[in-house]
């Protein structure tokens, strides 16, 4: 019997507030409004949500043992290919894409290092990054589009300062110029992509990165494009 | 007036100059079964006589509207009868009634401070009970504006570079719990917490006389698994040309997890969680307890059988009967522990934790260090950080003993910025030496005079009294961690994720210090 929350008092629980939207269309809605009035209905969407955190557990969980067998190069293009993007070797122009018979190829060019990936869109996070993490000559990375990746993974970027030269985290909707202003580890950086990066003034930010990284050529964060408060000609918050 | 005949089931009201030539009843009739011809000449107001007036009938959809209003006033009028879910909602309270929730007359725990630290308790004892509702935890606060708390009047920075083990372990597992925030204390249907962490790393300056034990805590920090660089001067110089280096040694630099965040959303965070997972709260303060040692003669050890938690101006308070009692009042710790009814034999050690007085100074440059400026900690024990993205800074210095500000009230001295802080501040940041201070506010470290570590564990004497108090300004950035370890103490009876048998309070006892370098 569904337990009604307002009636049994909900000892424990604080006054009901309408929650802002956060739904997942119009079932969504309707779970939520459940969710306030039912115990159950909450403590199914809690699973719901516990289930969808596990299910990105694994898929970020560091593939140790392919480390130890086939070296680093190897358990990074694994992991980024099944992660859905894509892999550049050291000396190839092409990218290696998981529609095509991609595990003989990696394991043939197991000793080349990994000079390129493509993770636009995959969930990785802060975790999944322990798969990267030991790469020694990646020089271009395309983290944009990913749902999961935040200020906390974008301080862990800091090891590859003395090779990457191309990064992108265009659209990442977690990230903020606080994990943009980690980057200053990257002394090597020639292009930095932060096109659609929600920051309250986008102007400032951008003169910020450009200061911290001289050589560097920002993309994306113009006045104009629509990122974040749209404040134009205010000055900056005290 | 417009006159407007409308069919209503098949009734036709009478208009226009038909009148009289027929019988009444019979006109009616025959008039009912002719359609109405639109337009009719206005004629006469009112129908055919002996009708009543109306001016516009109902369509008959109109009625489930009535029904569907009238419904509506009735669940309105169920909805006033329900009590209010809130305290004195809808309803009147006599003045002079204190504001917040009343205690209950028992509870299995009883968290004395309602800090950051004493919700995390409350909420990883919740998070540990092992069945819903397995456990009744009240948390007593006498101060719910926060206004002298020292949570919210922190800087708010995390870090891993301590020079003792259990503080680089605290700080790790305290670092996983906030980077997986909503995983912990994520509540269904609410918008996602954002503690608005900013991962930009500590820097600790150090001349050339604690060199070698700069560098020693850093291979214990690196062993525990923190990430950590050390630096040269040239390497200073050239990742941050605004600073001066001389008199820099070497340099220990933060590279992951560490930097600052917001602590009253934290807090917020916790409690939500806790109360959401059936944590009682209540305002007062604890001022009493009733032990067994007024029933037994010997006097080795005591229980505490009731709390007396008084109401803010008042003299009325409420005997609450508890089972375990956790002593998480920050820098009132020792105050609490002298509250009436605790045998003086049976406080011993005393704990040497003492409010002391910090100030926190903001200020604006304009051309001061830019967004890679991380928590620099001077040689002389200043201290900086960036604030914000506009060229606002916080920073301060903690003084020497001997010049220890007296901790009556939380007023600042503004002197000590424009003497002691901003000199050094300016020798080491060149840029800095053109500000506009913004403003200061204070707040009490909960300094353990002692060792200036925490102290954690169950009392010697007092059998069910829990301590977690102490922790000499690192108390924010540990609280997820000595939560859940006190709420391992008191469920499983052991520390399980992290071992933090050290920390109790068997050194003071012993009188064996377990020193902290690092505390700024």
């Amino acid at each position: 019997m569904a337990a009604l929350r307002a009636v049994l008092g909900c000892r424990g629980a604080p006054a009901l507030r309408p929650p802002p939207g956060q739904s997942r269309g119009a079932a969504g809605g309707l779970l939520q409004r459940l969710g306030q009035w039912f115990y159950e209905v909450e403590v199914v969407m809690a699973w719901g949500e516990r289930l969808r955190q596990h299910r990105l557990r694994s898929r970020n969980a560091y593939r140790s043992f392919l480390r130890d067998t086939y070296g680093e190069n190897v358990a990074a293009a694994v992991f980024t290919l099944s992660c859905g993007g894509g892999v550049r070797f050291e000396g190839q122009d092409s990218w290696i894409r998981p529609e095509s018979h991609w595990r003989p190829e990696v394991l043939r060019l197991r000793d080349v290092p990994v000079v390129a990936l493509d993770l636009s869109g995959s969930p990785l996070n802060y975790n999944g990054l322990d798969n990267l993490v030991p790469l020694t000559r990646l020089r271009h990375l395309d983290l944009s589009g990913c749902p999961h990746l935040d200020d906390w993974a974008l301080g862990r970027l800091h090891v590859f300062g003395d090779t990457l030269q191309e990064l992108s985290v265009a659209r990442c909707p977690r990230v903020t110029e606080r994990g943009l202003a980690t980057l200053h580890h990257l002394r090597e950086l020639r292009r930095l992509d932060v096109e659609g990066v929600r920051v309250p003034s986008p102007g400032l930010v951008r003169i910020l990165l450009e200061e911290m990284l001289p050589d560097c050529q920002v993309l994306g964060m113009d006045l104009g494009d629509g990122t974040g408060t749209p404040t134009g000609g205010e000055k900056p918050p005290a | 007036m417009a006159r407007r005949g409308v069919v209503n089931r098949g009734v036709v009201y009478a208009q226009g100059a038909w009148r009289g030539a027929w019988p009444s009843g019979m006109l009616r009739w025959g008039r009912a079964l002719r359609p109405r011809r639109e337009g009719a000449p206005g004629g006469a107001p009112g129908g055919a006589p002996g009708r009543p007036l109306r001016t516009a009938a109902p369509l008959s959809s109109d009625i489930f509207r009535e029904l569907g209003r009238g419904l509506g006033r009735l669940g309105q009028t169920l909805k006033d009868q329900l009590p209010a879910l809130e305290h004195g909602a809808g309803g009147w309270t006599p003045p002079g009634t204190p504001a917040g929730p009343r205690p209950p007359e028992e509870a299995d725990v009883v968290v004395v401070g309602g800090g950051v630290v004493g919700w995390s308790v409350a909420f990883w004892l919740k998070a540990l009970e092992g069945r819903r509702h397995g456990m009744r935890v009240l948390v007593v606060e006498r101060d719910p504006t926060y206004s002298r708390a020292s949570t919210v009047l922190s800087a708010g920075g995390i870090r891993q570079q301590f020079s003792l083990r259990e503080n680089i372990q605290m700080s790790r597992f305290s670092a996983s719990f906030l980077r997986n925030i909503n995983e912990h204390l994520g509540v269904p249907n609410e918008p996602p917490i954002d503690i608005q962490f900013q991962p930009s790393g500590y820097l600790f300056l150090a001349p050339p006389q604690r060199a070698a034990k700069l560098e020693a805590t850093v291979r214990l920090q690196r062993e525990e698994g923190a990430q950590v660089a050390l630096l040269s001067p040239t390497q200073l110089k050239a990742k941050f040309p605004w600073m001066d280096t001389e008199d820099v040694a070497v340099a220990s630099y933060g590279l992951e997890d560490e930097g600052w965040f917001d602590p009253w959303t934290l807090l917020n965070a916790f409690r939500y969680k806790a109360m959401s997972l059936g944590v009682h709260s209540c305002s007062g303060e604890v001022q009493g307890f009733i032990t067994s040692a007024e029933d037994t003669v010997s006097l080795q050890t005591a229980r505490i059988k009731y709390v007396h938690i008084h109401m803010p101006d008042s003299l009325e308070y409420q005997p609450v009967t508890c089972a375990i009692v956790i002593n998480a009042a920050g820098a009132w710790a020792e105050e609490v522990m002298g509250a009436a009814g605790l045998p003086g034999v049976l406080c011993q050690p005393p704990l040497p934790i003492q409010p002391r007085k910090r100030y926190v100074f903001s200020w604006h440059c304009p051309n001061g260090p830019g967004f890679s400026c991380p928590f620099l900690i001077d040689t002389t024990g200043a201290y900086f950080r960036r604030d914000g993205i506009a060229g606002n800074y916080l920073g301060g210095m903690s003084p020497p003993e001997e010049d220890e500000p007296d901790t009556s009230d939380l007023s600042v001295d503004h002197d000590f910025f424009q003497e002691r802080v901003w000199p050094r501040l300016a020798r080491r940041v060149p840029a800095f030496e053109s500000l506009r201070p913004r403003g200061a506010w204070a707040g009490f470290y909960d300094y353990n005079a002692f060792d200036r570590n925490g102290v954690l564990g169950r009392h010697p004497k007092l059998e069910n009294l829990f301590l977690a108090a102490g922790f000499s300004g690192h108390g924010l950035q540990h609280a997820p961690a000595v939560g859940r370890a006190v709420a391992e103490l008191v469920v499983k009876g052991r520390y399980e994720s992290l071992d933090l048998r050290r920390l109790g309070c068997r050194r003071l006892v012993e009188g064996e210090p377990l020193e902290e370098d690092g505390v700024v």
